[in-house]
């Protein structure tokens, strides 16, 4: 299993990217509120994260992720 | 504040209330056949209504309406459940079932109602729904409301299916897939042969929603399975009887006995009031029509491919193949709102499509084609176009 700072470093590294206000990523970040990610984005970016741990993400959960500590959190849970 | 989710709305109306258009909601002040209409005082090519073999306006169709307003009244009243059921309704369910094939049928009132429905009540708690990503607010709508695990794969993708799939290991036998035969803003057609080889590898069950197909794909008009080869593959079939057929309702066919135990448990179904029987009869008599004529059909396939070979000879950016749904990709906002101003003083009603209802970010002029349109509507229909590029409305440089 995966350790919680895994998953977290993955998605810093991951949102890099689209990092463009050059935040210091937390896992208190809010992904659409602080980076600003559009919707499309939200969606690309999930894909990512699905391909490299293996996993679907449903889009059920979507509406209680708002930091990257949340995703992080249920993307561990999906994997484990 | 409970308003505050609607600002970004009230701002987009205020915007359109100032350059005094009014795109969504435009008033058919009367409709003078299946192609033409008064829009703003002005007469006008109807190039957007999904009317596409025109049968909203056949004289069979009208009279059929006529005679059952006459028999049974003005409406039912009442739930299927309840009062609603008439001789009428249960026709209807034993003619669209034999149009697909199948045994088994549900007439519902909308066709928004059908695919919400089912998508609804298929899959419940526990199970899996895979989504195309790009589809329509009714299957968004129903599967939020199944307490199923929803799982989007990409667009017409068949291989993130299958990726996706293989991912829920055993639970993809009891999966529900759903896609749609053409996706109605692009008029873009689902991969059903691969989509349907997905399904019986990994096993899981198919919907398709065949509302902007049927009538319009398959040798007898059944939709994107039957023009696919795979019909014995899908599960359950939706539409409307909203386009092709030029009334309103909605089905959903299944060579699954089971779908009758299921008519019990969906609330779209039980608890609104069944379609009045006009509207039955003409849909009856829609059907009739599209059976015993299929030169419609054909009349349908010659009008999408000349204002698709026209509208991308003009530059402009259309979809990967002719459909009978032609979106014009338009830069942005406020080039789009224009655009369909112009085309609508220019003569030409269509629809204006804006992002969350446009699959991805895009801004779309949407032209629907009709069986009933002339050859000589579908050139003035590219000539609007081509005036919007004179003008400047569309730059060629940067769409094309």
């Amino acid at each position: 299993m995966t350790e919680y700072q895994e998953y977290l470093d993955f998605l810093y590294s991951a949102l890099a990217a689209h990092n463009k206000k050059s935040l210091v990523l937390t896992e208190e970040i809010s992904l659409v509120a602080d980076i600003g990610l559009s919707s499309l984005e939200v969606m690309e970016f999930i894909e990512k994260i699905e391909d490299h741990f293996d996993i679907s993400i449903p889009l059920n959960i979507l509406p209680d992720v708002n930091t990257i500590g949340d995703l992080a959190k249920k993307v561990r849970e999906l994997n484990l | 504040m409970l308003f505050d989710k609607f600002q970004s709305m009230a701002s987009f109306q205020a915007d359109l209330a100032e350059r005094d258009i009014a795109p969504f909601g435009a008033v058919a002040e009367q409709i003078l056949s299946a192609t033409e209409g008064t829009v703003q005082g002005k007469n006008v090519i109807l190039a957007g209504t999904n009317n596409y073999l025109g049968m909203s306006c056949d004289p069979r169709c009208i009279r059929a309406a006529q005679q059952a307003a006459e028999q049974w009244g003005t409406g039912t009243t009442g739930s299927r459940l309840a009062n609603g059921s008439f001789a009428e309704h249960q026709a209807l369910e034993t003619e669209i079932a034999d149009f697909y094939g199948v045994d088994h049928a549900i007439v519902f009132s909308t066709g928004y109602s059908a695919t919400m429905g089912m998508c609804a009540t298929l899959a419940g708690p526990g199970e899996t729904i895979l989504l195309d990503g790009d589809s329509h607010a009714s299957i968004y709508s129903g599967v939020k409301q199944s307490g199923a695990e929803i799982i989007r794969f990409k667009h017409n993708n068949p291989e993130d299916l299958a990726k996706r799939m293989r991912r829920l290991g055993d639970r993809a036998g009891s999966a529900l897939i759903i896609a749609e035969g053409i996706y109605s803003m692009l008029g873009d057609v689902a991969p059903l042969k691969e989509i349907a080889a997905v399904k019986r590898e990994y096993g899981g069950y198919l919907l398709v929603d065949e509302a902007h197909s049927m009538g319009v794909l398959g040798q007898t008009g059944r939709g994107a399975a039957q023009a696919a080869g795979v019909e014995d593959d899908v599960d359950f079939s939706v539409g409307t009887f909203s386009k092709s057929l030029g009334s309103i309702g909605g089905f959903c066919v299944s060579h699954h006995p089971e779908l009758e135990a299921i008519r019990y448990c969906i609330s779209a179904y039980i608890f609104t009031a069944s379609s009045s029987p006009s509207v039955v009869a003409s849909t009856r008599e829609a059907l009739r029509i599209i059976t015993a004529q299929p030169e419609l059909r054909e009349n349908l396939w010659n009008n999408a491919h000349q204002l698709y070979d026209g509208l991308k000879a003009l530059g402009l950016g259309v979809g990967p193949s002719a459909s009978p749904v032609v979106a014009v990709e338009m830069e942005d906002r406020s080039a789009t709102i224009q655009g369909w101003q112009a085309l609508l003083d220019a003569g030409v009603y269509v629809n204006l499509v804006v992002p969350p209802a446009s699959p991805s970010t895009n801004f779309l002029l949407r032209n629907s084609v009709s069986a009933a349109h002339s050859s000589a509507q579908i050139d003035t229909i590219i000539a609007a176009y081509a005036g919007l590029i004179e003008n400047g409305v569309i730059s060629i440089d940067k769409k094309a």
